[in-house]
């Protein structure tokens, strides 16, 4: 049987130009082959910086940001399509194969009708009239679980949630009739809970149209349960490749047993939880006229992890502000020992600043470019200490020790570190302020899960070490089992559970946490047919 | 220490009362946002041109010298000057002299000229005809020419096209229009032979004529104003070129200036109708030294002629019209750019 895709000896390049060298290509992908048959899925999984992303835009002829395709073939229907030139192409995406971004949210032009957009291609390529096209947008905005399906178009991009834009995407993607559709982390941006409704979406949507599709994620767990094949990447190049459930099950290469078992922190719970270092008491936020938390109660016990979990929009960072006094509270007030904290910032003794240190999600946005890791794990010991020169260069060495980093690294900037490094160094500026609780706001939700799992167990070591307090802000449920003593669960603004980890990710559930924690995928195929057809008996059952 | 806290506690409480009282309009601003938008940046409009007009009154008087004494020269008697004075109101209190100013300003009337005891209104009608005449011919040659320049140098960019119109554009904003005004005159005035000069207009000339009269100085701030606006139409659609949702396009196989015509222009509205309006303004205010180089009888050559005899009412009467038209242009500005975001055009 003549297959659909066949990709053979792909290489693609880019142009680096390292400091004070010559610019020279780099492979991003190299060697890479396989076929995809009509109908079908494949996975391609891998960390960062393993190409997945890269191969499926080649499906495409594309090459992002300047990088090149310079060797194999990518043939589509036995044609090479990376030696139609320019026009050739253009009739080819959008109509034979077509794309499905990361974020929907940016990948909609926010100055169109989402209607208009989704239908583009297709008229564009004269494939439909516009009637037409209208009328299965409207079909598939229905198979898709869309609001409204025949009015849902005549909205702008900016008037729906993230969760429809993803699934209008898919809709984008789909209208012409193509023949493979690459979904590139279509689901990664997305809450937990709104994710497993656009998986399941997407799967209703491939298996009425018969399209095939390369399905781009880094979460074995959710490509398990879309994917008939899976290919797991690393720097560029194959590692394996198999049947879905043979790669789950029964992993050959070690780096894919790595993945398939990743998490491998875990912290022991803490029995006595009585000793409060942190109390956070009745606590009101807003935003002008908008309150983000309402009423919110909970305590961090000496020593421990509070872990506060919740979607996007619920109000999580919004309480690390508050703790940090960057957004003084409209109610309640923040206890530190027993002692209420002034409410805002610019009031807090220097001592007060030592003691509630913070960690947040983007490593890069949080430390300054031009400055060295010396001179940034060196601001708070100057700071707080007023350690200078030869002590402080003692300490900084000592740190960077403390958090498994080469001290040879002091010498350099942010840019020239990795992401993983570069969250370690943010853990040592914390720690160079000795303080008694750290604010973590997703720490590890940026980076890969090996590089992640690393993070964690540098925390919990740390913990062990120091003592220190961790307010731990996530989304994900499997890093508060690993790390937590006691949990907060924040949905719309408000805690609707909190205790220690054993009560609160024990049943009875209430409604919300229940539905979180159903929704986090689990590393099986099947997994998401058993939850919905759970999720549907529960319905027929109320 | 109860003291204190009480008295913080009834000032929350006042808050929320009024908070609670301003009612209905934050439900306005939540019900019409794009109304309460643009209520705002009218009302700022306006209190801006009061406060130039203000400010422009203020100038004048703080001018040294006087109209009687320069008028009358020298060997005035004092009594002649009081005289003059008398007549022209120049006795009175400021405060009384501009508001009078003011108000008939807003019946359109701005008084009578003190050279020629002309009514400034009459003068000035058929002279702001003039320049606006030549802003408007300007104006409708120079945006599409730059916009259009603009966006095939995105098209085109980083290759041969791309750099030829930046460096043509470039040369045209580094000459000085006096320069560029002789240069054309000479090469198509005199040499050539192809249009008239001086491009002087008068009332009742035929159209065609006068468009030939007006080509030269057309030509020159064309070249003037062309530079600022190509670029700016560059940079701000390169900016929107780098979104995701250009990709997106690309990745649906459109043609590239579909792509930057239909995607990435209607996303970089905002920064090019600031600076089109900018120079718009420019071509009605800063037309001074072009129709001074041509002869031409605008608004311009008006001002210029009244600063050197002292003419009061009129340079008030110019300067407050040309700071009219830059606030109005840049008020239609930011309103097109308000209109121009969906986001506020089609709240959630």
């Amino acid at each position: 049987m003549a297959e659909l895709l066949e990709i053979r000896n792909l290489r693609i390049e880019a142009t680096i130009w390292p400091p004070g060298e010559a610019a020279r290509d780099v492979p991003i992908v190299d060697d890479i082959s396989f076929t995809l048959a009509r109908g079908k899925v494949i996975g391609l999984i891998g960390e960062s910086g393993a190409g997945k992303s890269t191969i499926g835009l080649a499906a495409l002829g594309y090459g992002r940001g300047g990088v090149r395709i310079t060797g194999g073939e990518v043939r589509l229907d036995g044609q090479d399509i990376l030696s139609l030139g320019r026009g050739g192409l253009r009739s080819v995406r959008g109509a034979r194969v077509a794309y499905v971004a990361q974020s929907a949210a940016a990948a909609f032009n926010p100055a169109h009708r989402i209607g208009d957009q989704v239908i583009e291609a297709a008229i564009r390529h004269g494939i439909l009239d516009r009637a037409a096209a209208r009328r299965r947008a409207a079909h598939l905005f229905e198979v898709l679980g869309l609001p409204d399906p025949e009015r849902f178009g005549a909205r702008y991009p900016h008037q729906v949630s993230g969760g429809q834009l993803q699934r209008a995407m898919t809709a984008m993607a789909l209208l012409p009739g193509p023949e493979l559709v690459v979904f590139d982390e279509p689901t990664t941006a997305l809450d937990v809970t709104t994710q497993i409704d656009v998986l399941a979406a997407i799967k209703a949507a491939i298996a009425e149209t018969g399209t095939a599709a390369i399905y781009v994620t880094h979460d074995l767990a959710v490509v398990a349960q879309v994917a008939d094949d899976i290919m797991v990447l690393r720097q560029g190049r194959m590692v394996e490749h198999g049947p879905a459930e043979k790669i789950i099950t029964d992993p050959e290469a070690a780096y894919t047993r790595r993945l398939v078992t990743v998490r491998t922190a875990e912290g022991a719970e803490a029995e006595d939880q009585s000793d409060r270092l942190l109390d956070i008491d009745g606590v009101t936020a807003r935003y002008g006229e908008l309150t983000v938390l309402s009423d919110v109660t909970m305590h961090l016990p000496r020593g421990q992890t509070l872990a506060v979990v919740g979607e996007s929009g619920s109000g999580k960072s919004t309480l690390a502000r508050v703790v940090t006094g960057l957004l003084p509270p409209a109610g309640g007030r923040v206890f530190y020992r027993g002692r209420p904290l002034p409410p805002a910032l610019r009031h807090r003794t220097r001592d007060d600043l030592r003691a509630i240190q913070m960690i947040s999600q983007m490593a890069d946005t949080a430390m300054n470019p031009r400055h060295t890791v010396a001179q940034i794990i060196g601001r708070p010991l100057r700071f707080y200490f007023g350690l200078r020169s030869r002590r402080r260069r003692d300490r900084v060495a000592e740190l960077l020790h403390q958090i498994e980093l080469d001290p040879s690294l002091a010498h350099r900037y942010p840019a020239e570190l990795s992401g993983g490094q570069k969250q370690r160094v943010a853990i040592a500026r914390a720690l160079a302020a000795e303080p008694e609780i750290i604010l973590c706001d997703e720490p590890t939700s940026a980076l890969d899960p090996l590089v992640a799992d690393g993070i964690l167990k540098l925390l919990l070591r740390l913990q062990a070490e120091t003592g220190t307090s961790y307010l731990f802000i996530t989304h994900d449920i499997a890093i508060v089992r690993a790390i937590a003593d006691s949990v907060a669960v924040l949905h719309r603004g408000r805690v609707v559970r909190f205790g220690p980890k054993r009560e609160v990710l024990a049943p009875p559930f209430d409604d919300y946490t229940d539905l979180l924690l159903e929704s986090v995928p689990e590393l099986r195929t099947g997994w998401l047919e058993s939850v919905l057809r759970t999720r549907r008996m529960g319905s027929a059952g109320h | 220490m109860a003291e204190p806290r009480k008295g913080r506690a009834s000032g929350i409480g006042g808050i929320v009362t009024a908070r609670i009282s301003g009612g209905p309009v934050r439900s306005l601003r939540a019900r019409y946002p794009l109304l309460v938008l643009l209520g705002q940046r009218i009302a700022l409009s306006a209190g801006l041109l009061l406060a130039v007009s203000l400010m422009i009154f203020l100038g004048v008087e703080a001018l040294p010298g006087d109209f009687a004494q320069t008028y009358l020269g020298q060997s005035a008697t004092p009594q002649a000057v009081a005289n003059i004075r008398a007549e022209l109101g120049l006795d009175q209190p400021a405060v009384s002299r501009y508001l009078d100013w003011l108000g008939g300003v807003l019946r359109g009337d701005f008084g009578q000229s003190w050279a020629s005891r002309l009514s400034v209104s009459d003068q000035i009608a058929g002279r702001l005809g003039n320049t606006l005449f030549l802003a408007f011919c300007a104006a409708i040659v120079a945006v599409p020419l730059a916009v259009g320049l603009g966006m095939l140098s995105v098209l085109y960019r980083d290759r041969f096209a791309d750099r030829f119109i930046n460096v043509l554009s470039l040369g045209a904003i580094s000459l000085p229009e006096f320069f560029v005004g002789y240069l054309l005159i000479l090469v198509f005035g005199i040499q050539l032979g192809w249009v008239s000069f001086p491009s002087t207009v008068y009332a009742g000339m035929p159209f065609g004529a006068r468009l030939q009269a007006v080509a030269l100085p057309v030509a020159t701030l064309v070249l003037v104003v062309l530079a600022h606006m190509m670029r700016m139409t560059r940079a701000a659609i390169l900016n929107v070129m780098s979104q995701a949702y250009i990709e997106t396009a690309e990745l649906k196989g459109l043609s590239a200036m579909r792509i930057i015509a239909h995607h990435a222009a209607p996303n970089a509205l905002a920064p090019i109708i600031n600076v089109v309006a900018l120079n718009l303004a420019y071509l009605v205010v800063g037309v001074v030294v072009v129709e001074v180089v041509f002869v031409y009888p605008g608004m311009g050559q008006y001002m210029v002629d009244a600063v050197s005899v002292r003419d009061m009412p009129v340079v008030q009467a110019c300067g407050l019209i040309f700071a009219s038209v830059y606030i109005v242009l840049n008020m239609v500005a930011d309103i097109l750019g308000i209109l121009a975001n969906p986001r506020l055009r089609h709240p959630r």
